[in-house]
């Protein structure tokens, strides 16, 4: 019964087992299931063990248990193209912030009651959904913040629960809020015995009672404790604006994560040359020369940045972009300093791999592995640091 | 038609629950496998085992779990050291183990004569392999005890609810074995009820007020931490005892700080809505 749903939900990438399968069937059975409703809820109770596997679910449910129609793909991209920072960029210092003073959810809320309201193609005016017009969506409208829709999609109804898809925010691959990237960085553990000794050893205490007829001397040992060491190289400024959010956000993490033996952190722009920051503002500064002497190899180098920049800004002579800098030494030396002395290094795009194919992208991800900002690219540079090579 | 006998759970006066939680709990005590739940924090998943077994009668064992807890300890202890200690003075017949053999919390929930329900509060805290060692003792309902030769095995399979934070990712083996149920947050219809359940005096202005209020920080997503339910009630509490008139709730925000607990978080609203306020005129569609 329903076995093509499993295969549908397999191919959704829902991690499903036979076990799971066959308490379903069990279930199913034993008459638990009685309406499409309890269906939809005990199945995914059963089935899906994550809320960042619910999204996934509802797709292949709706699939499955057709009349339910795929959603409105128009609200999707708009979603899309509003949470790529990428596309921010583009816009004027002034459009930016006529675009932050707007409520995304107003802005949603909206352009989905207009959606419903609109019935017929429409172009010009500065009301409706449609191409020109100073509208906030539409097509090479000119309102500031405003949205360039493809091709218009066919509102379908059938408002299902699975229909809602409430849990795309859940999916990994999309958010990325601070306890997230908390739980990235556990990963990144170390124990080794540390402290005062406070725990008894009992074999030891046990050893040594026997050995002394039975008179008792409790033995302590230390505690194991984390001893990862860990050392956070941020871009901030020009094109990294956008990210600063994200950014907090890890940089946050990363300082709430108070099991680390030790947590450093400083600032660059574009490239790191013979200074790092200790500010956002970049005013305080410290040489690189003295954090490669005073700092072990034993730290663990998180670089954070989109490494995108003029290739001249890597390899030259005088080539920083700040034009006061000077650096006698170019950047690219410098980064291959950092890799050279710390044993475990990655550098966190945060920038969707796609848009790595920029020269600088590929000298700089030939120094250091390079990692997407997704909790999923977190993950596996926290597994690459914990490594032995 | 539900079968006889499923429907069990129904939520009790003061815990408020939604249909699927209902049917996911009752799937979890008919299919015999443990209930996993998850959500953000205070929206009642500790609390969901307590419902539950005053809501069935049942007696609770809760079993805390801490980042030191081992499986080991929640099966049974034996006291070595003390019968080291006995064993110098002669107090007691050392020869007899079984009185230094100490059940833990699941040995306890097997060992006891009536069904009860078994609340393992945050498994998450603990080791990542943790919950893989329970997985027999679960599966099985039934631990060996080495020392004394004695297997102890459920008379009851004890209702078993564990609640989880997501601060570590569990097992995939341990995860199959699992119903789970992730609770969500509270939707306004939902939340009117919970706080009707803390305050069943309360008037209706004032209450349609604050939620109004309360779900319109919530959608805001730069804070770093959004308010939930236990600050709702807070809230509303201080609203109640400060007598602010519901008139002036959803515009002012008084007592914002039972909120927003974070000063930057704090800030970035105050801030936000001076700038809101100072271009609404200018606005236009």
């Amino acid at each position: 019964m329903f076995i093509d749903f499993f295969y549908i939900l397999k191919k959704r990438k829902v991690p499903v087992s036979v076990t799971e399968w066959m308490t379903l069937m069990e279930a199913l059975a034993r008459g638990y299931i009685t309406t499409l409703d309890e269906f939809y809820f005990l199945a995914r109770a059963i089935l899906v063990k994550s809320e960042a596997y619910f999204d996934h679910y509802d797709v292949a449910f709706q699939e499955y248990f057709k009349g339910i129609e795929t959603p409105a793909e128009i609200t999707e991209k708009i979603l899309d193209w509003l949470r790529d920072p990428l596309n921010r960029i583009a816009l004027t210092d002034e459009e930016r912030a006529l675009f932050d003073s707007m409520d995304f959810d107003e802005l949603i809320s909206e352009l989905e009651k207009r959606l419903k309201e609109q019935t017929e193609q429409h172009d010009g005016g500065d009301y409706w959904i449609g191409r020109g017009g100073t509208s906030p969506f539409g097509y090479s409208g000119s309102h500031p913040g405003g949205i360039r829709i493809g091709g218009t999609g066919g509102g379908g109804h059938a408002a299902q629960i699975a229909q809602d898809r409430r849990f795309r925010n859940y999916r990994h691959d999309l958010t990325l809020d601070i306890r997230q990237i908390e739980v990235a960085l556990k990963g990144l553990r170390q124990l080794s015995r540390l402290g005062p000794e406070d725990e008894l050893d009992l074999d030891e205490t046990i050893e040594s009672a026997a050995k002394n007829y039975g008179e008792i001397e409790l033995i302590w040992r230390r505690s194991r404790k984390n001893a990862a060491k860990v050392l956070l190289l941020m871009d901030v400024g020009g094109s990294m604006e956008p990210y600063a959010l994200l950014c907090s956000q890890l940089f946050s993490a990363s300082h709430r994560s108070k099991h680390f033996k030790e947590f450093r952190y400083y600032y660059f722009h574009n490239c790191v040359y013979d200074k790092l920051y200790e500010d956002m503002t970049r005013r305080e500064a410290t040489s690189t020369d003295h954090l490669l002497r005073t700092l072990d190899s034993n730290f663990k180098v998180l670089l954070v940045g989109d490494a995108t920049m003029a290739s001249s800004e890597l390899t030259e002579r005088h080539g920083a972009i700040n034009y006061y800098d000077l650096n006698e030494t170019p950047g690219i030396i410098w980064l291959k300093r950092i890799s050279d002395h710390f044993r475990h290094c990655v550098w966190l795009n945060v920038e969707s791999p796609r848009y790595w194919n920029h020269m600088t992208v590929k000298m700089i991800g030939r120094i250091f592995p390079m990692y997407p900002l997704t909790i999923d690219g977190l993950g596996q540079a926290m597994k690459k640091l914990l490594v032995k090579n | 038609m539900i079968v006889e006998g499923f429907d069990q759970f129904r939520g009790t006066s003061d815990y408020v629950t939604s249909h699927p939680l209902r049917n996911a709990v009752n799937a979890s005590i008919a299919l015999g496998r443990p209930l996993l739940i998850r959500g953000e924090p205070g929206t009642g998943k500790t609390k969901l085992a307590h419902s539950i077994a005053r809501d069935l009668e049942k007696k609770l064992i809760v079993w805390n779990i801490k980042s030191t807890t081992k499986a080991q300890e929640g099966l049974y202890v034996y006291d070595t050291v003390q019968r080291l200690n006995d064993s110098r003075f002669g107090d007691r017949d050392i020869s007899d183990i079984k009185q230094y053999i100490k059940l833990g919390k699941l040995g306890q929930a097997f060992a006891s004569t009536e069904q009860i329900v078994l609340l393992i509060d945050e498994v998450d805290k603990a080791d990542i392999e943790f919950p893989n060692d329970l997985l027999n003792e679960l599966d099985e309902m039934s631990f060996h005890i080495p020392e004394t030769n004695d297997t102890v095995t459920a008379i009851h399979r004890p209702i078993t609810v564990i609640t989880s934070n997501a601060e570590k990712e569990l097992p995939d083996a341990f995860l199959r074995r699992c119903i789970f149920h992730y609770i969500e947050f509270p939707d306004a219809e939902l939340m009117e009820e919970i706080v009707r359940v803390h305050f069943p005096d309360i008037k209706g202005a004032l209450l349609s007020e604050a939620l109004k209020a309360f779900y319109s920080l919530r959608r805001i997503d730069d804070f770093r931490k959004k308010p939930s339910t236990s600050e709702l009630i807070d809230w509303i509490q201080a609203l109640i005892a400060g007598g602010v008139p519901y008139e002036s709730v959803s515009s002012e925000f008084p007592f914002l700080g039972a909120l927003l607990k974070k000063e930057t978080d704090y800030d970035y609203f105050v801030n936000k809505r001076m700038a809101r306020m100072g271009d609404s005129s200018t606005r236009r569609w």
